[in-house]
């Protein structure tokens, strides 16, 4: 009796041991980084015309993303993504929110950055600021960005840019967990949503 | 009687055994011992014709590690600064699904670098699994061209195509010899 009371009590341990490990480390689907570094605060403009700081959404799971209104395919396909994910997180998507940092500060005013994120979803933030703040953002992600790239076939003051695609994202702690990368599944976003959401 | 004139065959070691019909000389026995191991042979290489493509197209493909690690030494930051060229990571990277699809990258310097698609701090490790056969493309500064592209090929199939794989494989590790 008292042997199978002990063996219990082992098993009971063992797993709540194992079950613990588990919650403090789930199994992502994007690349994670080990060990998780604090992601670096920053404080910009608002797409509401207000201050916005990162960690004003500590406490929430953010995916963060570069990008700009004007841009042909990346960034609609990727904020269609974010917000399909969000759909499917249903009751859990109050404490998801998408940031959206621009790297064309020169065309994306916090207006058209308004309206562009909104034909996604409401709840979709963006941010923008001087070219310096920008700039200094995208240093302390690892953000890449090149030159104006003009075309031929469209008139002078239209370009594009090129950037990093891929998306980050910060547990409720404010740690720099994972990246996914353009073009994964929703179901990839929803899965390591919830994983970090169940920590 | 013809029977009368039929020669018998002589009795084997006096046990009235008549023996096969043949004589049995120590010739005859090599005879017969060559044609055993020569039909031994014969089965083995045909068992290794059969089986080993047999096993190349069915056997499951697994292996040790799925992870392709790239490190970034100790240094690297200081020997750039110093004007050595150099490439940490090659500009194209193929990854197979089922058997080495996950991208490890391992920052061992000082500094933080710019590794493929992120920024990774020093002491820091960045493992990305791959899911989806696909080609990936990521601004990379470590390259000339600015593109790091990773191709991810689907696990080979069961059959000619799981072959083909391991044939190309075998090709492969043969050169590095």
């Amino acid at each position: 009796m008292r042997e199978s009371a002990s063996a219990f009590l082992f098993l009971f341990l063992m797993f709540t041991a194992f079950a613990g490990e588990a919650a403090g480390n789930p199994e992502l689907r994007a690349g994670v980084f080990d060990p998780p570094r604090a992601a670096p605060d920053f404080s910009l403009r608002g797409s509401d015309g207000s201050e916005l700081t990162l960690s004003h959404y500590r406490g929430k799971v953010i995916a963060l993303g570069f990008g700009y209104t004007h841009c042909p395919s990346v960034c609609p396909t990727t904020l269609a993504y974010l917000a399909e994910a969000r759909k499917k997180l249903a009751s859990a998507a109050g404490n998801f929110q998408v940031l959206y940092v621009t790297v064309d500060p020169e065309r994306d005013s916090a207006d058209q950055l308004k309206a562009f994120l909104a034909s996604f979803d409401s709840t979709f933030v963006g941010a923008t600021g001087t070219p310096q703040q920008l700039a200094a953002v995208r240093a302390a992600y690892g953000i890449t960005l090149s030159d104006k790239i003009f075309v031929d076939t469209q008139p002078k003051s239209t370009y594009f840019l090129d950037h990093s695609s891929f998306i980050y994202l910060i547990d409720q702690g404010g740690k720099l967990r994972a990246m996914m990368p353009f073009g994964v599944s929703t179901d990839d976003m929803e899965h390591d949503v919830k994983a970090l959401l169940s920590e | 009687m013809w029977l009368a004139t039929i020669p018998r065959t002589p009795t084997r070691r006096g046990t009235g055994d008549l023996g096969p019909p043949y004589p049995t000389s120590s010739g005859r026995d090599v005879f017969c011992m060559n044609h055993r191991l020569r039909y031994g042979v014969l089965a083995m290489l045909l068992i290794a014709a059969l089986g080993i493509p047999a096993w190349a197209a069915f056997a499951p493909v697994d292996s040790e590690s799925r992870d392709l690690v790239y490190e970034i030494p100790k240094g690297t930051f200081a020997r750039r600064q110093a004007g050595e060229k150099f490439d940490l990571i090659p500009a194209a990277i193929r990854l197979t699904i089922g058997v080495r699809d996950v991208l490890v990258m391992k920052n061992h310097d000082d500094v933080p670098q710019l590794f493929g698609p992120v920024l990774i701090m020093p002491g820091q490790s960045f493992r990305l699994p791959f899911r989806k056969a696909s080609t990936y493309l990521f601004t990379c500064p470590l390259h000339t061209s600015g593109l790091l592209t990773i191709i991810v090929e689907p696990e080979p199939e069961l059959g000619w195509k799981r072959l083909q794989w391991r044939t190309e494989a075998a090709v492969q590790f043969a050169a590095l010899l």
